[in-house]
């Protein structure tokens, strides 16, 4: 009793100490902006594993997603006589949630793993400790930019995904289901409100890029340097990026909507 | 050379991001529609607004020609004041103009409607519209139908 | 020993690591332009010596001047400068994975300086050369033996003319060739070029080769100190152990436990993780 209590403690206060941890880390990240800018060459290359690399992945999915998203809606809507509505359906609920939180899950679960790992495996092997000792802080030379390209590909992600998401939808809806095509548009159009669902939707993945690669960064900066510590980093990137995205997405959606 | 082609790839994922966005607000949304040009403000009391919203449209004959822009109690009269933002394009409302909410279909949203007046003055920016005709609420229809026919089969 | 014949002076250092002292009083001093060997077994503190100096742990403790600077006393920004002048050899490296020999030479000098292409590439050949490697400077670390990463870590480390390079058992773990190599080239960065050594090894032998001072420690602390010749004549009982390399002595072949028999006769069981 007395020891689970304990360890009830000892996990709480070491995830607080591990968030300050992380909110320092922010504001380091931060006061070395203007240096990155400088050499933003550094960012593109993160750019391109991050964000790039991601695409695949966030493509197929959204094609997927759209397809059941339309058979299922069109499955419920033909009832009520309400099928010319899919095209609405389908675009509230890809920009509104499933676009961000999606593309948000899978970003984490393909880059920013992959993130922690590469830092971890950086500071494990004296890569880090290499370069402060060439009077290189690792912080903005290696954490920053990779930061930065989570932040920029997450948003960029979703409104991918999204659209894709909704061309998966119409070549479902109008092709195979036979939805009318100028109907499927018209509800879209008459019902999504540009401020309301893509902005807000968007504002939404780029909260999530800030809170995922702030972890992954972290996660990988803060490892103990064996492979038994990164391999826990790694998971521990992708499990509470994950319902980080989760829990943050339902407190904007109360906020937002 | 290699980064040459690194900093292409990322600017065409860049480019696809934004062309994505770009498609969202002109063929999925209705960017255009979302903002009024140049408006004047009109407001107009109603006893009841039912499910109005703010962004809501405003029509004449149909046709969207400004939004709801503030929804508010007025607490001397106790009726909601509806603020509307109407495009600076249609300047010439009459001052005798009366103002409905109606339903898009039977369930739909709701929506402000203006039925145009005969006088030959103008409403200004800040004038109030003071005909007006409550939403209808469906549940009070439906009770007052029903409350009717129990009476007559009373009598 | 004055200030102005040493670059680096450490005075009553004393560090706690986990709860547990490593240096205890801690005394020594690095002269200019020598090569000075720090001797000890593993655990003794050796690495823990080259990160106080260099500024990565602050000691509990004490005084620590290099070059007439209180290192434990610098902001970030002075750390950061006097580091410039600095170079360290990691054990392992520390090569940056995802770019090759040439690339990872010039990291230090693309991040500290504009110079154009071109006489960034002298500078980086003319290490290279020194070290024997000119011919391998588009291979990426992966594909290099132990040897040839540490004279490319080597190169790195010198490549922005340092006044002092540190070395953290720069023999583990090579064979002999190669050894002798690196032996060659730290007497070589000394004469030629006039650079203070700090050779931190458990290699004694290398260490007797290269070195101008020696320093063993124990316990915390400087066992013993001078030429080689007088360490290879002291008549410390710890010293004379180590040295000559055998396994019990007043070091202990034990690490401490409880009495044997009692933790045999023990009941409870063993607990541990599983692979
Ligand atoms: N990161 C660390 N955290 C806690 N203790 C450490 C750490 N690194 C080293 N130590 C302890 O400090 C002592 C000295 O280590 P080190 O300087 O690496 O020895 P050496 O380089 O002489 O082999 C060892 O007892 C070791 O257990
Ligand atoms: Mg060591």
């Amino acid at each position: 009793m007395i020891i689970a209590l304990r360890r009830i403690g000892a996990f709480s206060l070491s995830s607080l100490a591990a968030t300050g941890r992380a909110c320092i880390l922010l504001l380091q990240m931060i006061v070395n902006l203007p240096a990155v800018v400088r050499r933003y060459e550094l960012v593109i290359k993160q750019l391109y594993r991050a964000g790039v690399l991601t695409l695949p992945v966030i493509i197929v999915a959204a094609l997927f997603v759209g397809m059941v998203l339309a058979l299922q809606g069109y499955n419920t809507l033909v009832d009520f006589g309400a099928e010319s509505s899919l095209g609405l359906l389908l675009a509230l609920s890809l920009s509104r949630e499933l676009g961000p939180v999606l593309a948000g899950l899978l970003f984490a679960g393909r880059a920013g793993a992959a993130m922690t790992a590469e830092i971890g495996l950086m500071k494990a092997t004296e890569q880090l400790a290499g370069m402060e000792m060439m009077a290189v802080d690792p912080v903005w030379r290696v954490l920053l930019p990779r930061f930065l390209a989570g932040v920029i590909s997450v948003p960029l992600l979703a409104i991918l995904f999204t659209a894709v998401g909704i061309i998966g939808g119409y070549l479902l809806g109008v092709n195979i289901l036979g939805v009318d095509q100028g109907v499927f548009w018209a509800t879209m159009q008459q019902g999504v409100d540009f401020q309301q669902d893509v902005m807000n939707g968007l504002l939404k993945s780029l909260v999530f890029g800030v809170l995922i690669s702030l972890i992954a960064v972290f996660m990988g900066y803060d490892t103990s340097p064996t492979p038994a510590g990164v391999s826990k980093a790694t998971t521990l990137t992708v499990v509470l990026s994950s319902l980080g995205v989760l829990a943050m997405d339902f407190s904007l959606t109360s906020m937002m909507f | 050379m290699q980064r040459q082609f690194v900093e292409i790839i990322v600017g065409l994922f860049v480019m696809v991001g934004l062309l994505a966005l770009l498609f969202l607000s002109f063929n999925v949304s209705n960017i255009n529609s979302a903002t009024v040009s140049n408006p004047y403000q009109v407001s107009a009391r109603f006893d009841n607004i039912g499910n109005l919203k703010v962004r809501a449209p405003v029509t004449m004959a149909g046709v969207r020609i400004g939004r709801v822009n503030e929804i508010r109690l007025d607490s001397a009269s106790y009726q909601a004041q509806v603020v509307m933002d109407i495009s600076g394009k249609y300047k010439k409302l009459p001052v005798d103009t009366s103002a409905s909410i109606n339903t898009q279909g039977l369930l739909g949203e709701q929506f402000v409607s203006l039925e145009p007046g005969g006088q030959q003055k103008y409403l200004k920016n800040g004038d109030r519209i003071r005909l007006t005709q409550s939403a209808v609420v469906l549940e009070n229809l439906i009770g007052q139908l029903l409350f009717n026919n129990s009476q007559g089969a009373n009598e | 020993m004055t200030e102005a014949e040493n670059l680096v002076v450490l005075t009553d250092i004393h560090l706690k690591r986990a709860g547990k002292p490593v240096l205890d009083s801690l005394s020594l001093s690095i002269p200019h332009n020598s090569v000075t060997a720090v001797i000890g077994p593993s655990g003794v503190g050796k690495t823990t010596l080259l990160e106080l100096i260099s500024g990565r742990l602050k000691p509990d403790r004490g005084y620590l001047l290099v070059d007439g600077l209180s290192v434990p006393d610098l902001g970030r920004r002075e750390l950061f400068e006097l580091r410039k002048k600095m170079g360290m050899l990691f054990q392992s490296g520390a090569l940056l994975n995802d770019l090759d020999v040439y690339e990872n030479i010039a990291f230090p000098l693309r991040e500290h300086t504009r110079l154009p292409e071109p006489v960034l590439r002298q500078m980086i050949l003319m290490k290279l050369e020194l070290v024997g490697l000119r011919g391998a400077r588009r291979l990426m670390p992966a594909e290099l033996s132990g040897g040839m990463t540490r004279r490319v870590a080597l190169a790195r480390a010198i490549v922005i003319d340092p006044v002092m390079v540190m070395y953290d058992e720069p023999f583990t773990g090579l064979d002999p060739i190669s050894k002798a190599i690196i032996v060659k080239l730290i007497r070589q960065l000394n004469s030629t070029l006039g650079m203070t050594s700090i050779v931190v090894t458990h290699d004694v032998h290398e260490a007797m080769q290269i070195a101008d001072f020696v320093y063993m420690l124990g316990h915390g602390k400087v066992l013993a100190r001078g030429t080689p010749e007088e360490i290879k004549n002291s008549q410390r009982d710890d010293v004379r152990q180590f040295l000559q390399g055998q396994a019990d002595g007043p070091v202990p072949f034990h690490y401490h436990a409880d009495e044997y028999l009692t933790d045999l006769m023990r009941t409870d069981s063993e607990k541990g993780g599983a692979v």
